[in-house]
């Protein structure tokens, strides 16, 4: 059976906020390395924001990326030792905003890699600020009086953009919120590592977390505010997988 | 050694290959898309890997971290390209890492335009990115400098575990010259224990800013960088020990300058030239030991407001006058630059700093 | 199989209270300890946890480990 102790790739207490889903998503993908027997050949590219916060408390090889750049740097790493697990993480702000073009065309040119994108609606690390995926209405520190979307557009779907590129083999969108969800979220990370290794090409993971420092909520109605109304405009599951072995 | 006739462009980028580079990501802009096209099949060929980036700002993160995994890397660009690139040049010089950046040099501010030029001087040498940091600078002033600059940037970046730039300019980069090249050279990214490759039972690594895990950073990355300034000053000196004026050139510029040290020289002028090799550090050992005639100094520079001039100046400790004459986009002439140096020792010329 | 107990690390908790919902049996509750980050810990009670492991999925900070007891 599984053993449902601390990894060791967990070196030190993690530097999240009470109730931030990232200390469970690193939980989920040290454990992922930790069974796959791959964590000494795996090298993370850290975004910046609050997805940075690990580099000293996760124990594997990692690069700090330029704001943004994160699956560029990925790329410049798997290119040049691509019998490696490459790895990014990021956040809202680095993934889809600052860092969109990046994402769009490492996807694009299918990189044999594996991105790990969390959405928590929010820049974190700044402060709270509106960030692509904010939801409409959401109030922020620059959408004081709630997103407008004929100002701001819509909440950005990134898997249905990458969904339409050929090159992408697997996307799937996950949860924190509840055991089930979070037991998912961690075969869709073990699927986007194994896709890597077998050499199946291109995988992206989001995963919906709270940040109830943000948010001004409680963790646990941090949780229940991803439930009815984060999950509704991002719904989780599978949302592609290309790979051979779904044939 | 065999002698191939060559662009400067292609000498650069086949002695890159030669110098072990296994790694170039980059985004064409004209006048150095003739490196992006060479090593697009170049680099594979030698058994390594080539990206055609969505931009610059994507192809300095790919060398960052290729650089990171241990492998020598490369991007080059130009201009309006090079701007994008400083902020990788920022973080791989944070993380003291190795790599190599060519800026062909064209003309002009904003889009600027295609033309010949020397405008990125400042931008080069003073730190185009954010923080506290320095790049050693070469400025080669032929094809064959073009390739035998392009290995040593290699050997420096790894010995300072800092960027070194190639700051080339359209006219070098364009021009074709005999050029001998050396074997091609294999590069091992696993020799040195901080590459990147998986922590393997290890330790794990940290690559990001140094800063963070060093209590004495601030004495420890000043004293790097003056070590890099008083060990890598390069230049050449043309008849400047009894030089009445002294031009100072760099690329492009020098080449023209030293024709008018000779064609001076026969008019019974007494003119010569430092020509800097390394722009940052500045050659300022250069500046002893002249004549007590020496009326000044005159920067030749393809730039509007002159921009070397006040290292000039610096680096003679004012005890000159520093005169310029400034180009723009066109090549200056020899006759011209002996025109000018009349004038400087008739008294005429305004001083430039 | 063996019967599994649960370890808790009050030092840990940063009082998110997400095992409290998560855990089914009411074996968890807020403890009067109040650990270095100034959290008031979580505690366990062994007799009414069956080792289902729910607070070790939802915790952020790995506070919960459930170890096969000992000759068990």
């Amino acid at each position: 059976m599984v053993m449902r102790k601390k990894s060791p790739l967990l070196v030190e207490d993690n530097k999240f906020c009470p109730g931030c889903g990232h200390g469970i998503i690193n939980r989920l993908l040290a454990e992922v390395l930790d069974e796959m027997g791959v964590a000494d050949n795996t090298i993370g590219v850290a975004a910046v924001g609050c997805a940075c916060l690990q580099i000293d408390t996760f124990g594997i090889d990692w690069i700090q990326a330029e704001h943004g750049r994160a699956p560029a740097v990925a790329t410049g790493i798997k290119r040049c030792r691509p019998d490696k697990v490459v790895l990014s993480y990021q956040g809202d702000g680095d993934c889809l905003a600052i860092g969109m073009a990046e994402t769009i065309h490492t996807a694009f040119r299918g990189e044999n890699l594996t991105m790990l994108f969390v959405n928590n609606g929010v820049f974190g690390m700044t402060g709270g600020q509106m960030a692509p995926t904010t939801l409409p209405g959401q109030k922020t520190t620059t959408s004081v009086h709630g997103r407008d979307v004929t100002k701001t557009g819509n909440p950005a779907n990134i898997l249905e953009l990458l969904a339409t590129f050929e090159t992408v083999k697997y996307l799937a969108r996950g949860t924190v919120t509840d055991v089930a969800g979070i037991n998912r979220t961690k075969g869709y990370i073990r699927k986007a590592v194994e896709n890597q290794i077998e050499g199946r090409g291109y995988s992206f993971v989001e995963i919906l977390s709270p940040c109830p420092t943000n948010w001004g909520l409680t963790p646990l109605k941090s949780i229940e505010h991803i439930k009815n109304n984060v999950a509704k405009v991002y719904p989780p599951g599978e949302v592609l997988n290309r790979t051979e072995e779904a044939k | 050694m065999k002698r191939e006739l060559m662009k400067g462009n292609e000498a650069l980028a086949e002695a890159a290959v030669r110098a072990g580079c296994r790694f170039f990501a980059g985004y064409p802009i004209t006048p150095q898309s003739e490196i992006v096209e060479y090593m697009s099949w170049r680099v594979p060929e030698a058994g390594g890997s080539f990206v055609q980036s969505e931009s610059e700002l994507a192809g300095i993160s790919m060398v960052y971290g290729a650089a990171a995994a241990g492998f020598r890397s490369m991007t080059s660009s130009s201009g309006p390209g090079f701007s994008l690139l400083h902020e990788g040049i920022s973080y791989i010089s944070s993380a003291e890492l190795p790599a190599v950046i060519v800026d062909v040099m064209r003309y002009g501010t904003g889009l600027g335009d295609i033309f010949q030029g020397q405008a990125d001087y400042w931008q080069g040498v003073k730190g185009g990115g954010h923080g506290d940091y320095r790049l050693l600078v070469l400025a080669p002033a032929s094809v064959q400098e073009s390739a035998d600059l392009i290995a040593l940037a290699f050997d420096k970046a790894e010995e300072y575990m800092n960027p070194v730039l190639i700051l080339s300019d359209a006219s070098i980069g364009q021009m074709m010259e005999p050029v001998s090249l050396p074997d091609l050279k294999g590069h091992d990214p696993d020799q040195f224990q901080w590459s990147l490759k998986g922590k393997q039972g290890g330790d794990f690594r940290r690559v990001t800013s140094t800063m963070y895990y060093r209590t004495d950073f601030n004495e420890y990355i000043k004293a790097k960088f003056d070590r890099i300034a008083e060990n890598e000053e390069r230049w050449e000196s043309v008849s400047t020990e009894d030089a009445e004026v002294i031009m100072v050139a760099y690329g492009i510029s020098s080449r023209i300058a030293k024709e008018a040290v000779r064609l001076g020289r026969e008019a019974g002028l007494k003119l010569g030239l430092i020509r800097p090799i390394s722009l940052w550090p500045f050659p300022k050992k250069a500046f002893t030991g002249f004549s007590e005639n020496l009326r000044g100094f005159l920067t030749v520079e393809m730039s509007s407001l002159g921009q070397m001039g006040e290292d000039v100046a610096l680096a003679d400790r004012m005890r000159h006058p520093v005169y310029a004459y400034l180009s723009g986009d066109k090549v200056p002439d020899p006759e011209t630059l002996v025109a000018t140096a009349r004038r400087v020792l008739a008294g005429e010329m305004k001083e430039a700093v | 199989m063996a019967k599994e107990k649960i370890i808790t690390y009050p030092e840990r908790c940063k009082g998110c209270h997400y095992c409290l919902s998560a855990c089914k049996k009411g074996a968890l509750s807020v403890s009067e300890f109040t650990n270095k980050k100034g959290h008031k810990a979580i505690e366990a009670n062994a007799e009414k946890c069956v080792a289902c492991g729910s607070c070790f999925t939802v915790c952020p900070d790995y506070v919960f480990e459930l170890v096969e007891e000992a000759g068990a």
